[in-house]
């Protein structure tokens, strides 16, 4: 048998579950007993697509260190699922450790001779302790709990504080659970061995917060100012629209009961953004959240968006596959079709944030660029940052901040006497102005269709017409360039011919490839792309390396073919790292591809390029 | 190509109380075919809305695609329009009216815009009761695609090149019933007389109203063995009731005997008097007008007039709870939470 394992504050931990068994609350009481003890986690839900009874999988990587992307491999696995066992156990790392139920015999066959089993017997200690079958359910999960912080070295009073702060007001529970929990933990200590795996107060999480992106995102509205919200139930997108719901809630009720906003679950997603588009064409900030196969419904809609010039704000958190296949994974897959959404000659703008801060952030600021813009303005999420709790920093907001509404004219400033014409480009950035309904009597109303409409709005079907329009639109697109999230460049610590982009979920797992690729001898500069139109900056960067690797998790390189046509870049300069079986990315995986890739890359420095 | 027309005055032209006249609701020169009903239905809303003294910029205007849909154009030139997506401007409207509750809304459609492509949002928007005026202009073909049959269509209607509709004809009046509209008429662009009060009603109506006006299509559906042309529906229309929409209390001008009319008060204020053409017909009961109007429509018989009404009715801003502030006037202090409310919650999330 090879060494066990031995770490502190560096290991995974996999709990395998079945769906529906209440395990959730327990694993995330594990989960959030760590960070208190100052010790950075990253935890991912791995579920099927169902409600009960299939299996389900909680991953809690501790990193001393502060990684947070998918570290990869289990050190060890609480294996709570008999329809998974074999998988299971197969997972664990050499000289890993298996925790299991041993409550009824297991044949030696179902081991391994590499690993170090520990056995609890949780149903004999439950069935002893409680009647109902509920509760035997549920507290053989706290069991487990107060097993493992025995083995660990979790500290009890943080799980004790954690279970009072859980059922504040309902002290009889929170009692039961702290019983429970002490329960197994002293059969652990009374019966166990300590093991290799160790967990040591530290001071790494500082003021971080540990919330899931879809929240985050739902609160960013509220903070953003948004105030219709329609949408059509989609995994992963659902908690988004639910988290608006409860912060507006909570934010926006006045005394007398009535709400300062307003939320319809549509009858799909082409009445969602058809009521965004309407609301937004009202001067209401209105947004959907959606994934994939909602974005695909929503094309023409988008399209309209575009040319009829409507704010809007669509939410899309994605995920792989239409239909039923593999809606509870993870990918980077619609960066074209949302880029490019819909029919005729259109961009659109999008944005890429990186963990839950960013979605808060960007789901604020979403709704400033789609007014400055008039236009639709994608906030692209994905299931890893959308679903999963991360430790970030924590929000922030600056008071003095006002909403930047665009360029809308007023009564004033029509009774004034300015010049309105809807589709005029009165300041050379290619940003009309535009009206509300009602705005006055007899001044500032227009028809607003597609296209087929000069600068005043006035019905035309001229080909001059239509160009002087679509050449306005460019030049609207190329003006947001530099009002989008500017792109964030990391050096490496010597100059190198080596470039690396990515964006949004793999941000954390780059962060710890970067480091250890330089372990390896490879040096990188990195950046991360925030938004789409692209900043100068992004040219310039892939125009300064000889190789610059492009980092995503979907098949068809799809970001890579957005940098390759917008900047008419030589695609042989841009090689693409690929990730895409509905599992996070993670930093071994980029490690190894990025490395293999290099050594293998025949760099050839620019000054030679040059005849 | 439209034109405006030119803004030349007629110092005599009658005024109402706000002091505009007609030329003051109308829009842009049509395009439509001469004789198109769907030109007589813009008519009568220019009527309505000018009887009515709604200044014209506190109209909201959304259609979907179509020639019906094109016409929000061709009226209200002071009013806000938005010419949107095939099928699609239920959703848009509603999402404008949760923008802004203050503003009156009129949606326009066509009856493939409702009845095909758009059935969906037709029948989503009935069940939320957004507080709007929905008129489909029905000529039981795709007008603008130049004559298919649409859902509306007839079964055994004859196509103007002589093909025989097979399907079963979609009742959008029937399904608005059903689905809870609280306002529902059914008219003919041929009879102003008829059609000016009923969206007289329907604009003072605070709840969804829908009017199906039969608006023949001159250039494909007005045949001999089309049920939508001018000479079928004059002959098989039978009107139920006829309609007065009073503003204020005004003395009742004829005497009628009991039971023959009914007044109905709306939320607004507005008095609908109905005189009975019908003995049996009531116009206050859902169940009832439902199966009167199945039992006529098995006659042979188009139904018209004032065929349901809700006065108690409520709209989706009721059903929401919204402040009674537009929604696009909330200011920053009353929609962003602020950084204290943040660090509360950071705190919370450790
Ligand atoms: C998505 C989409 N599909 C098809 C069309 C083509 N189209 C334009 S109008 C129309 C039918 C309109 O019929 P109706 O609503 O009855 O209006 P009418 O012209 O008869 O007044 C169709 C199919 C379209 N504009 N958009
Ligand atoms: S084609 Fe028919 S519906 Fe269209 S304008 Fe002509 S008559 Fe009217
Ligand atoms: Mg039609």
């Amino acid at each position: 048998m090879p060494q066990p394992l031995s770490a502190t504050n560096d290991f995974v931990v996999k709990f395998a579950n079945v769906n529906g068994s209440g395990s959730a609350s327990a694993n995330q009481l594990f989960a959030k007993s760590i960070l208190r003890m100052g010790i950075p986690i990253a935890s991912r839900n791995i579920f099927p697509s169902n409600i009960q009874g299939l299996p389900t999988w909680f991953e809690v990587r501790v990193s001393g260190e502060g990684h947070l992307g998918r570290r990869g491999g289990v050190d060890m696995m609480v294996a709570m699922n008999p329809q998974t066992w074999d998988r299971d156990v197969a997972e664990i790392d050499a000289g890993g450790y298996l925790f299991y139920d041993s409550t009824k015999p297991m044949p030696a066959s179902k081991f391994r001779p590499d690993i170090t089993v520990i056995g609890v017997p949780l149903t004999e200690l439950v069935n002893a302790a409680y009647k109902d079958a509920r509760q035997r359910q549920l507290f053989k999960n706290i069991i487990y709990l107060g097993a493992l912080s025995a083995l660990l070295g979790i500290d009890p009073v943080v799980i004790e504080t954690l279970l009072s702060e859980q059922y504040k007001g309902k002290e009889k529970l929170a009692k039961s659970n702290q019983d429970a929990f002490h329960m197994g933990r002293n059969w652990a200590a009374t019966n166990l061995p300590p093991i290799g795996l160790k967990l040591e107060k530290s001071d790494k999480v500082g003021d971080r917060i540990y919330i899931e992106g879809n929240a985050a995102a739902g609160l960013g509205a509220v903070y953003g100012g948004a105030t219709v919200c329609a949408w059509y139930p989609i995994t992963p997108s659902t908690s988004l629209a639910e988290g608006f719901e409860k912060y507006a809630k909570r934010f926006r009720t006045n005394k007398d009961g009535t709400k300062n906003y307003a939320i319809v679950q549509a009858e799909d997603e082409l009445a969602s953004i058809g009521i965004v588009i309407g609301a937004g064409w009202n001067g209401a900030r209105a947004f959907t959240a959606t994934s994939g196969p909602g974005i695909s419904l929503m094309q023409e809609f988008v399209g309209l968006s575009y040319f009829a010039e409507v704010p809007a704000v669509i939410f899309d958190v994605q995920r792989a596959g239409p239909s039923t296949g593999m809606p509870t994974r993870t990918q980077q897959s619609d960066v074209l079709s949302a880029a490019y959404a819909s029919h005729g000659d259109t961009k659109h703008l999008v944005l890429f944030p990186e963990d839950p801060r960013e979605c808060f952030e960007f789901g604020a600021a979403a709704f400033d660029i789609a007014d400055r813009f008039q236009s639709t303005v994608f906030v692209l999420l994905d299931l890893d940052i959308g679903m999963n709790d991360w430790l970030c920093e924590p929000f922030a907001w600056d008071d003095s901040k006002r909403m930047d509404r665009g360029k809308v004219m007023t009564a004033e400033m029509l009774e004034a006497g300015r010049d309105f014409g809807r589709y005029l480009d009165v300041d050379g950035d290619g940003v009309p102005f535009r009206t509300y309904p009602g705005t006055h009597p007899t001044k500032g109303a227009y028809f607003t269709r597609g296209t087929s409409r000069d600068r005043y709005a006035k019905y035309s079907e001229l080909g001059s017409v239509y160009v002087d329009n679509m050449e306005r639109l460019l030049r609207k697109f190329e003006t947001a360039k530099n009002y989008v999230p500017h792109p964030v460049e990391k050096k490496a610590s010597r100059t190198t011919p080596y470039g690396v982009l990515y964006y949004g979920s793999s941000s954390a797992a780059m962060q710890e490839a970067l480091g250890a690729l330089e372990q390896d001898g490879i040096h990188l500069d990195a950046m991360r792309i925030r938004a789409f139109p692209f900043h100068d900056d992004i040219q310039r960067f892939v125009e300064s390396h000889d190789t610059v690797f492009i980092v995503e998790q979907n098949r068809d390189a799809q970001l890579r073919t957005l940098v390759m046509n917008e900047c008419g870049i030589d695609p042989a300069k841009l090689v693409p790292v690929l990730h895409f079986d509905g599992t996070p990315i993670t930093a071994r995986f980029i490690r190894d591809a990025i490395g293999r890739k290099a050594n293998s890359v025949e760099v050839v420095p620019l000054r030679k390029a040059v005849p | 190509m439209s034109y405006l027309k030119p803004a030349l005055k007629h110092p005599s032209l009658p005024k109402n109380a706000l002091g505009f006249t007609r030329r003051d609701y109308e829009g842009s020169i049509s395009t439509l075919c001469a004789g198109c009903g769907h030109d007589s239905i813009s008519a009568s809303i220019i009527q309505s809305v000018w009887e009515l003294g709604i200044e014209p910029h506190r109209v909201a205007k959304v259609s979907g695609i179509g020639c019906s849909s094109k016409t929000p154009d061709y009226f209200l030139s002071a009013s806000h329009g938005f010419n949107s997506v095939h099928g699609r401007m239920p959703s848009v409207l509603t999402g404008a009216n949760l923008a802004n509750r203050d503003l009156i809304y009129l949606g326009v459609s066509g009856d493939g815009d409702s009845a095909s492509i758009g059935i969906g949002q037709f029948a989503h928007l009935m069940r939320r009761g957004v507080n709007m005026t929905y008129i489909v202009e029905n000529n039981g073909v795709y007008g603008l695609t130049k004559g298919q049959f649409s859902a509306t269509s007839d079964k055994g209607s004859k196509a103007k090149k002589g093909a025989i509709n097979t399907d079963e004809a979609i009742d959008l009046v029937a399904m608005a019933l059903q689905l809870g509209a609280t306002y529902v008429g059914r008219s003919f662009s041929g009879d102003k007389q008829q059609l000016v009060p009923l969206i007289k009603g329907a604009l003072s109506h605070q709840g969804v109203a829908l009017i199906d006006c039969i608006s023949p299509c001159v250039a494909f559906n007005n045949h001999e063995g089309s049920t939508k042309s001018y000479d079928y529906v004059r002959e098989h229309n039978e009107s139920v009731n006829k309609l007065d929409v009073i503003l204020g209390r005004s003395p009742i001008a004829a005497s009628y005997a009991p039971g023959e009319m009914t007044e109905v008060t709306q939320h607004d204020g507005s008095v609908l008097r109905l005189r009975k053409l019908h003995d049996d017909y009531d116009a206050t009961d859902r169940v009832a007008a439902m199966n009167y109007l199945a039992r006529h429509k098995a006659m042979g018989e188009i139904v018209t007039g004032l065929l349901f009404v809700d006065p108690e009715a409520q709209d989706l801003h009721a059903s929401l709870g919204t402040v009674a502030t537009p929604l696009n006037q909330l200011n920053d202090a009353s929609l962003c939470p602020g950084s204290s409310a943040l660090e509360k919650l950071n705190a919370g999330l450790r």
